[in-house]
């Protein structure tokens, strides 16, 4: 064939994309391959595509989504920590003229692809998932506002997290830091197809994560149950409403600033060019606009997690239930007052900079309040030390070191001895740990119940918890430490041998946290092994408080045979307290969403067409968005989307549950 | 939310709804909307900020005043104005259920767009083909960038009416339908909107600088 | 204070005993009062975070379940003046914390000349500061002393106690410039200018390096510092001076083409004009310096005539790269005038900078006296200022 002919149809691809020639990457892969070898001939034999079809991918049911979240950011949590081990590795062994064992072509797709990874493929997956399974549960609803969106949301943050995984293997990720900050990852000084990659995987997320947002939203604000207003939400539900407005007005800016990267790299646009008039400051403070919101999307609705799981575990109702509401929503608000803080060595005049030091710091006083409130909720309690409230025992002490480090960073000179630092790199990953990945643990170990009737085994789950916790100190004290000795981030070589002896000690302590991911895997299997002594019948095995445990577990399509009325903040509690009988006649067809593979055959055109447009094959772009359009269009001329669950199906399921509760007694 | 139970007569709590009536289909949507609009409208948001920051920035090339025909604009603006009128009206047939004269007022709107889409690519053809490309500064990069994704909307909202049209057509004037009437009603009343703006701040005060 | 400092370092000695914390322990005066800064305002949190930490462990081990002593109250779950107390104690904390970083924002601003050398010792006024222009390159530091006529690479030294002035910017992408034991960092941009003013007041040798990730030599972007007594750097001069070489245009568009891990490099001349050129990215023959762009825009553009002087793209550091959909890449051509004829763009035209919007409409700017102290504790000001 011509070369015009395969430039024609193979866009930019050639087979010296494929990184041949880095055994690390052909090891991945042949490990990768495999093992998806394995599982494709294990569900074709088990003959279960069908099943997965029907009742997984095209599914529109919220708890099914939420599973399916909660999945893909486990499994890109071993992607993504699989980079920190490789680069906590090369930290520890590029000392005294070792260059280590990964070259900086590497090395910085490595740090690039953590973040990103990390960011909207592991902790956004984690948070989105819970509050997909949660919210609708605990509002009494039967399921979110709209579901059939509800589903392509999930398919296109997949799309997203497909691109990223395809760059290990197919081309290169970005090397420009996970906000590829221009001029570096404009096209004149990241001609190839790293940042390509980046961009289009974070857009076709992004607009998964922004209908998700509206989706919540709508549900949070026009679905709950007779009698509970808005001051009768649970804090988790709370904290949801709180997390999605910010989805829903941050991650615009972020579509529209890639946008503008895209049209630079694409069309030679001067948007964040040197010349010609453009301003790579610019970018730099768009990003920061979506991304500090963003911190606080991931970290709200873990402090709900965490509000659940205190008020649970120790028998009491949550301290300060309004003053927890209000603090959520002015952290809600001032979240964006507070972008400039992650560049205040940029120039600007100290007015400015005093001014974003002093908002950041103000977060710190609800902040603040929640942690108090938490405490009080401990304060005259009788606490069980469940998982879920080791997690956030473990999150309380942590976060506040993080919290303390993050005000002292808002302090502007302070920020310009630190900034860009290992102690800024430990500041973060002490409030996303400590925060974020511990609340996702928390309410992992707190719902699993919930969602499939079994408990979660609990010497794993310690095992996974200490191994975790000590395993994150020892990662991130010496990172503390080096910053304080002017080590800044992203160096892939060292010359300084007196720093070697606290990168072995980080890498230790990333060892122990590998551990504790392997301990998750296995408690999960244990778990799945040993669901028969952990089956929890009642649907409600922590005595908690809220309405998702008023259900049996897991929930039956429907989440209620009727809907709920609540008159109190701890409904649940409120209804056992009170005698509530579960009714057991009078069951009628329920009305609910049916399911459709539009959702998936929209993400994957999607997906498609971002690989194309990666990769300069027009062809392939252009029929990909041809595709988009006619399936999205053909999708609205199906008027039914919905259908009734008979009663019979609904009296058969309750009966079982009647059952089943007649047993435990 | 509306549904007060409290309580039985005879003071017992109810917990829950023994007749319940399913919400009706399209409950949330029209909220949902607005929270889509809102969050659209922020794109256009960050593109007038970043016109606003880039703006001034001519790379010794070509200002607005050099470049802008205020007189085409303003038959540009009175088209789309005029399509807004004339979608009012189609919205007002439609409440009265006359099949046929919204879809005749539909396709004036349509014809509207049309109009104004040919304009702006004309305009847009005469820049480029003078050579002020979106290459040329950041000033213009925004310009098109802004301008662009506006009418990137209206070429949107066209394709959304053509659908509808279609729709209403073979299925009547069916409750899905108005609604979808209605919903798309708020997103060409929202594109005059941020037109006002881009012709505002564009263009007469990029005259003006 | 030092007492604070003191009580400061006591948690923290544990973990940082045996190590070398340049922040902890600069030789200028600005990062140690930046040091200051972060100490005090650690030991400001630590009276709200040990608290916390300390109830956290108490009530966590005193209210499990298997302590039927306890009290337990599960339905008590508010209380007005438990509120008051825990939205107010951070806000007082941070009402300190915020009147400390409007202060110290203002003083320790990179912008703001000297006020001080050292904690007991003012600005010599009768010297000049030693000025210094940074040039952040892939992947290397340039720095020209325009007083001396010299240039290094990757190597800057300094006399002790000296106020210097550093005039910062990039070639490609952003940096940022980084000596721990003298002041902050701030970022180095190309076609931007940061300033930062500093002094070092303890000779010896230091680490300087790029503390933002620039591509793939950023682990080399490392430099030495050197802090000399006058006669030191007298010599250094000197030495430098009968290094010989010359850093013209032709020169810097060698030496700004990529390269890893450069060694020290020296030049006893350098072309007065170079780092303006640098800085207003025009070193390159016929292109269009950025201060006469902004003049050209700031009067209105060129109009229609401005769609003409653009010229293909010849030179680039890299290779000649456009983008896939777009134009080939071009340059926008300077203009020729009686005193820069084609070829030798000047950047000596400029558009009149006006600063106000950027300070606040109608707002000047809050001056402060430097302080003879090193605290920023109000009651330690002296009074005579008024």
């Amino acid at each position: 064939m011509s070369p015009d002919l395969l430039k024609l149809i193979f866009g930019r691809l050639t087979i010296e994309s494929l990184p041949l020639h880095e055994p690390i990457v052909v090891g991945t892969f042949a490990v990768v391959a495999t093992g998806g070898l394995v599982m494709l001939a294990g569900l074709t034999y088990l003959r279960l595509w069908g099943y997965l079809w029907r009742e997984w991918f095209t599914t529109v049911d919220h708890k099914r989504i939420g599973i399916m979240y909660m999945i893909l950011g486990i499994v890109m949590l071993l992607r993504g920590f699989a980079d920190a081990l490789m680069m906590r590795l090369q930290q520890a062994l590029a000392f005294g003229g070792s260059e280590g064992y990964l070259n900086a072509h590497h090395y910085d797709q490595v740090f690039t692809a953590h973040g990103v990874i990390m960011i909207f493929f592991v902790a956004m997956p984690l948070v989105t998932g819970l509050m997909n399974y949660v919210v609708p549960l605990q509002i009494g609803a039967r399921d979110v506002s709209f579901p059939f969106l509800n589903n392509f949301s999930f398919w296109m943050t997949v799309g997203g997290a497909v691109l990223v995984m395809a760059s290990l293997f197919i081309g290169e990720f970005a090397r420009t830091g996970w906000l590829a900050y221009p001029p570096l990852s404009n096209i004149g000084y990241s001609p190839d197809v790293g940042v390509d990659y980046y961009i289009w995987g974070l857009q076709v997320a992004g607009v998964g994560t922004t209908l998700s947002g509206i989706n919540l939203i709508c549900t949070i604000v026009k679905l709950r149950c007779p009698g509970m207003t808005m001051m009768k939400m649970p804090v988790f539900t709370w904290t949801s409403l709180c997390t999605n407005v910010l989805i829903v007005a941050s991650f615009p800016v972020l579509t529209v600033v890639l946008a503008l990267l895209t049209l630079d790299r694409y069309v030679g646009t001067n948007f964040f060019t040197n010349d010609f008039g453009g301003s790579p400051m610019m970018y730099v403070n768009l990003i920061w606009i979506w991304g500090h919101p963003e911190v606080y999307i991931l970290v709200l609705p873990a402090f709900g997690i965490f509000s659940e799981v205190t008020s649970t575990f120790s028998g009491k109702r949550l301290f300060g239930y309004t003053s927890m509401v209000y603090a959520t929503v002015v952290i809600t608000i001032l979240s964006y007052l507070v972008w400039l803080h992650h560049f205040f060595t940029m120039g600007s005049g100290a007015s400015v900079n005093s001014f974003f030091g002093i908002t950041t710091m103000i977060i710190s006083i609800p902040t603040g309040a929640k942690m108090f409130n938490w405490l009080f909720t401990m304060y005259r309690g009788r606490i069980r030390y469940e998982l879920p409230m080791m997690w956030t025992i473990a999150f309380m002490l942590t976060f506040v070191i993080g919290g303390m480090t993050g005000v002292l960073l808002a302090v502007p000179p302070a920020d310009f001895v630190l900034h860009n630092s290992l102690f800024l790199i430990a500041h973060f990953h002490n409030v996303i740990i400590g925060g974020v990945v511990f609340g996702a643990f928390a309410g992992i170990n707190y719902w699993f119940p919930k969602a499939f009737g079994f408990k979660l085994d609990p010497f794993w789950g310690k095992m996974s918890f200490w191994f975790w916790v000590t395993g994150f100190y020892l990662a991130f004290m010496p990172l503390y430490v080096l910053g304080l000795m002017g080590v800044t981030r992203r160096l892939r070589v060292f010359d300084d041998p007196s720093l070697q002896i606290w990168f072995i000690i980080a890498g230790i302590g990333a060892f122990l946290v590998f551990l504790g991911i392997l301990s998750m895997l296995v408690q999960f299997a244990v778990s799945f092994l040993k669901r028969e002594q952990l089956k929890d019948v009642t649907g409600d095995p922590w005595d908690a408080r809220t309405l998702e445990w008023a259900t049996s577990s897991p929930p039956p399509d429907y989440n209620f045979a009727f809907t709920p009325v609540v008159h109190d903040n701890d409904a649940w509690w409120d209804m056992k307290r009170r005698g509530y009988q579960r009714p057991l006649t009078g069951f009628k067809p329920i009305h609910m969403p049916s399911s459709t593979g539009t959702g998936i055959i929209l993400a994957g055109l999607a997906t498609a067409m971002g690989f194309g447009l990666i990769w300069y094959m027009w062809w392939l772009a252009a029929l990909s968005f041809a595709g988009l359009l006619v399936v999205g269009i053909g999708h609205t001329f199906n008027y039914h989307r919905d259908f009734d669950i008979p009663a019979e199906d609904v009296i058969r399921a309750e009966d079982a549950r009647t059952k089943l509760l007649a047993g435990a007694k | 939310m509306t549904v007060a139970v409290q309580s039985t007569q005879s003071g017992e709590p109810v917990f829950y709804l023994a007749d319940e009536h399913p919400h009706p289909e399209g409950y949330s949507t029209s909220l949902g909307f607005w929270i889509y609009l809102m969050s659209d409208c922020l794109i256009f948001a960050i593109l007038f900020a970043t016109f606003g920051v880039l703006g001034g920035n001519y790379a010794a090339g070509p200002a607005p005043k050099d470049l802008f025909d205020l007189n085409l604009v303003a038959v540009n603006t009175s088209m789309l104005l005029l399509s807004s009128i004339t979608y009012g009206f189609a919205m007002l047939t439609m409440q009265q259920n006359k099949v046929a004269q919204t879809q005749v007022w539909l396709a004036i709107t349509g014809l509207f767009g049309l109009a104004f889409i040919g304009i702006e690519l004309t305009e847009f053809a005469h820049m480029i083909h003078e050579g002020a490309t979106p290459q040329r500064s950041a000033f213009l990069s925004a310009f098109f960038t802004l301008v662009g994704t506006h009418g990137l909307h209206v070429s949107c909202g066209l394709i959304w009416l053509v659908t509808l049209m279609v729709q209403v057509q073979k299925f009547g004037l069916i409750e899905a339908n108005r609604r979808r009437l209605m919903c798309l009603s708020m997103f060409w009343h929202f594109l005059d909107v941020v037109w006002i703006g881009v012709f505002t701040f564009v263009y007469l005060l990029g005259v003006l600088r | 204070m030092s007492r604070l400092k003191i009580l400061a370092l006591l948690p923290l000695a544990a973990a940082l005993s045996g190590c070398d914390c340049v922040v902890l322990a600069p030789a200028g005066d600005i990062a140690a009062q930046q040091r200051d800064l972060v100490i005090i305002s650690t030991v400001l949190m630590l009276l709200i975070v040990v608290p916390v930490m300390a109830l956290t462990v108490l009530f966590a081990w005193r209210y499990r379940q298997s302590n039927t002593d306890a009290r337990y109250e599960p339905e008590w779950d508010h209380s007005t003046a438990l509120e008051l107390v825990i939205w107010s104690a951070p806000l007082l904390i941070i009402v300190c914390l915020g009147a400390l970083t409007w202060m110290g924002t203002h003083l320790l601003d990179p912008y703001r000349t000297l006020g001080r050398i050292h904690a007991d010792r003012a600005v010599d006024q009768s010297k000049a500061p030693l000025e210094v222009d940074v040039v952040a390159l892939d992947w290397k530091w340039l720095f020209i002393y325009p007083d001396y006529g010299i240039a290094t690479v990757n190597e800057l030294a300094a006399p002790v106690d000296r106020p210097i002035t550093f005039r910062i910017t990039a070639s490609s992408v952003m940096n940022s410039f980084y000596i721990p034991a003298l002041a902050g960092q701030i970022y180095a941009m190309p076609g931007m200018e940061t300033k930062l003013h500093a002094v070092v007041n303890h000779a010896g040798s230091y680490k300087g390096f790029s503390a933002n990730y620039s591509g793939a030599g950023f682990s080399g972007m490392r430099f030495n510092f050197q802090g000399l007594d006058d006669k030191g750097f007298d010599a250094w001069v000197a030495s430098a001076k009968s290094a010989g070489g010359s850093l013209g245009r032709a020169e810097y568009l060698q030496l700004e083409k990529p390269s890893e891990n450069e060694p020290v490099r020296r030049w006893g001349t350098v072309d007065a004009d170079l780092y303006r050129l640098i800085l207003n990215m025009c070193v390159e023959t016929g292109k269009m310096c950025q201060s006469e762009m902004m003049a050209i825009d700031a009067k209105g553009g060129n109009g229609h005539e401005g769609l003409n002087n653009t010229l293909p793209l010849a030179y680039d550091k890299y290779a000649r790269r456009g983008t896939a959909l777009g134009p080939e890449p071009s340059f926008v051509a300077g203009t020729c005038t009686p005193d820069a004829p084609q070829g030798k763009t000047t950047a000596s035209i400029t558009a009149p900078v006006d600063m106000a919007p950027l300070l606040g409409a109608g707002l000047k700017r809050p001056s402060f006296t430097p302080l003879k102290s090193s605290s920023f504790l109000l009651g330690l000001r002296p009074k005579s200022d008024s």
